[in-house]
């Protein structure tokens, strides 16, 4: 986990004039894997198709394993892709599949026999040689699109959104698959998604993006717990964003009462961001909490409730595992760790948006 | 379910009346002596050496019009299915254009174009270079085949290229194929389909002519096809023509079926 594999410099590319990744910079470590997170248009494809050798930068430099492979055409490059609508060959069976980078390579048939049983293995699909993509399911010919590109033995795995077309619980069951495979091959992952929660699950690092730019990068609890701004915190499961006003360092102000944090160096008086994570928020009896509140809306959720409870005009989204009727007056309690300050946006794209799925 | 069976009613009387009477009208007079009393030498008659020839010539010219226009409709369709929509449909249309006007008058003007003093030799002759001999000959014929089917080639290939998605194309190149190795290994058999259904609707049109090797090729040069008409209309001899016809039938199935045994998804299917 030390030494930077891709190194991605000042990276431009605009199509028809709209910029889609503006002056990007981000490098990434042997054996790591990475996720770029954000909403469609958000530019992380476009990243990808660029690593992958299928797009050509406007401007900026790729630097993989201290080569400038700009110029590099996609066949030679050392990384394999696992495409987002699998792209298997469909006049091939599995086998030959599989075997195409090898026969590419002219690679011994005794080898390529060997590889594609140890990849069939691998995506738990032995018997399928002679079978066609059309009458596999779509999980299926998932794997077997990994499967083609392991065979190659590749330092960089590029996943596009390889698992948004199936169904949850197949998703789930890839999830683990794919970090399995990940450190059972123990090679790089660069995988793109703009579902927050498979990135939280699989990914050493997290890179959200969003309108070209990186938002955050971190480990999945570093961008979970502390998100650096609205963008992140309202991206990244639910979170309560509040209006609020450092009193002094570890003191804010807000819901117009005084709460006690963990954060400083913001200033005196300064406008911030305050995020609560619902499953945060403690629902305890109006005397015992800071401030007071009704709840006005309760669903349940299986592993939790959802509630809303009004307090000072604002709604705030409570999980709990306890049920609280509709109409309770109750008390509002929350620890300082678990309340995070940010900055206030400055620029357009930093804000939150709406997250379209 | 009934009301829809009735509305294959009037395609089934249409192709009873108009496809399977005269399929058996044709099989009957083919047999059939001009008493009326079964015979096989309708058929045999293919085996005489003028006919032989007719039809070696036509196989010969038909095969060789279908190759010309596979080589040069390929590289287009290759070109069309790269461009973006817009560009190319205008593309297209200009190709499909020609055949909105009369198939006989195109071929009319070829043969204007190419007569003794006609454009192409008042062009040359205008430059000082030797007038060249085109009408009449074989190779007139295979120009007016080229011209008039080539449009039946392009649009099945371009159909098929533009359906293979980019990722696949993609694909290849990222487990390693150069360009020339992602054509041969996934573009050409990706596009097998298309060139099966491109090659059977210029082949057999090219094969039954007769109009173009009458209009270009002039009276000397007889094609099957020239043949059968003749058989019909000079000769009045029903008989004879049929059978003929009936020996080229079973050259095109065989030689489609041929065909057909390479097109594993049956997308070809143009007969």
């Amino acid at each position: 986990m030390s030494n930077k594999l891709i190194d991605i410099q000042d990276i431009t590319k605009s199509y028809d004039g709209t910029i889609v990744l503006d002056k990007l910079n981000l490098y990434i470590r042997e054996n790591e894997f990475l996720t770029l997170l954000g909403p469609s248009g958000c530019g992380k494809t476009t990243l990808l198709r660029i690593l992958g050798g299928f797009e050509t930068p406007d401007s900026g430099n790729i630097i993989f394993d201290g080569k400038n492979i700009n110029q590099l055409p996609p066949n030679r490059r050392q990384l394999n892709t696992v495409f987002q609508k699998y792209a298997l060959f469909s006049h091939m069976s599995i086998a030959e599949n599989i075997a195409f980078g090898l026969k590419i390579k002219k690679k011994s048939k005794a080898y390529i026999q060997d590889k594609i049983r140890y990849a069939l293995k691998l995506v738990n699909l032995e018997g399928y040689e002679e079978r066609f993509a059309d009458s596999l399911s779509g999980g299926q010919q998932q794997r077997i699109a990994i499967a083609r590109a392991i065979v190659n033995e590749p330092k960089v795995l590029l996943l596009d959104e390889p698992l948004g077309a199936l169904d949850l619980k197949l998703r789930q069951d890839m999830q683990y698959e794919l970090i399995r495979l990940k450190n059972e091959l123990g090679i790089t992952f660069i995988y793109v998604t703009h579902d927050q929660e498979e990135a939280l699950t699989m990914s050493d690092t997290i890179v959200v993006m969003n309108q070209g730019y990186i938002q955050q990068i971190g480990t999945p609890e570093d961008i979970y717990n502390e998100p650096q701004n609205a963008f992140v915190a309202d991206f990244i499961g639910d979170s309560n964003i509040l209006p609020a006003t450092m009193v002094q360092d570890k003191v804010v102000k807000m819901l117009g009462s005084v709460w006690k944090c963990v954060d400083v160096g913001f200033g005196r008086g300064t406008p911030v961001d305050a995020v609560i994570r619902p499953e945060d928020i403690d629902l305890v009896k109006p005397e015992e909490g800071t401030i007071e509140g009704v709840v006005t809306h309760l669903i349940f959720k299986g592993v939790h409730y959802e509630m809303e409870v009004l307090a000072n005009n604002y709604e705030l989204l409570v999980h709990s595992t306890d049920m609280v009727p509709v109409g309770t007056e109750v008390g509002i309690k929350v620890d300082p760790f678990d309340i995070q300050i940010m900055k206030k946006p400055e620029s357009e794209d930093e804000e939150a948006v709406g997250i379209e799925e | 379910m009934k009301s829809r069976k009735l509305l294959t009613g009037p395609y089934l009387f249409w192709s009873v009346s108009f496809v399977i009477i005269p399929l058996f009208m044709i099989v009957y007079y083919g047999l059939t002596d001009k008493e009326g009393g079964f015979t096989l030498l309708n058929l045999a008659r293919i085996t005489t050496p003028e006919n032989l020839k007719a039809l070696g010539l036509s196989l010969l010219l038909s095969l060789g019009s279908t190759l010309i226009c596979l080589l040069l409709a390929y590289p287009l369709a290759m070109i069309l299915a790269e461009k973006k929509v817009r560009q190319s449909s205008f593309i297209v249309l200009i190709f499909i254009l020609p055949m909105w006007m009369n198939f006989l008058l195109r071929t009319l003007a070829w043969q204007n174009l190419l007569e003794k003093n006609g454009v192409l030799n008042n062009i040359l002759h205008f430059f000082h270079l030797p007038s060249l001999t085109i009408i009449n000959t074989p190779y007139a014929i295979i120009l007016g085949m080229v011209y008039n089917f080539l449009p039946f080639m392009v649009l099945p290939i371009y159909n098929v290229l533009v359906k293979i998605d980019r990722d696949v194309i993609f694909a290849a190149r990222d487990l390693g194929a150069n360009t020339i190795q992602t054509f041969t290994k996934i573009i050409f058999p990706l596009s097998l389909p298309g060139i099966i259904s491109g090659i059977t609707m210029v082949f057999v049109p090219s094969l039954t002519t007769f109009v173009i090797s009458d209009l270009l090729g002039g009276s000397k040069i007889l094609l099957i096809g020239n043949v059968i008409e003749q058989e019909f209309k000079q000769g009045s001899n029903w008989n004879t023509g049929s059978g003929l016809s009936l020996v080229l039938m079973i050259f095109i199935i065989a030689s489609m079926a041929l065909i057909a045994k390479y097109d594993k998804d049956g997308e070809g299917n143009a007969f």
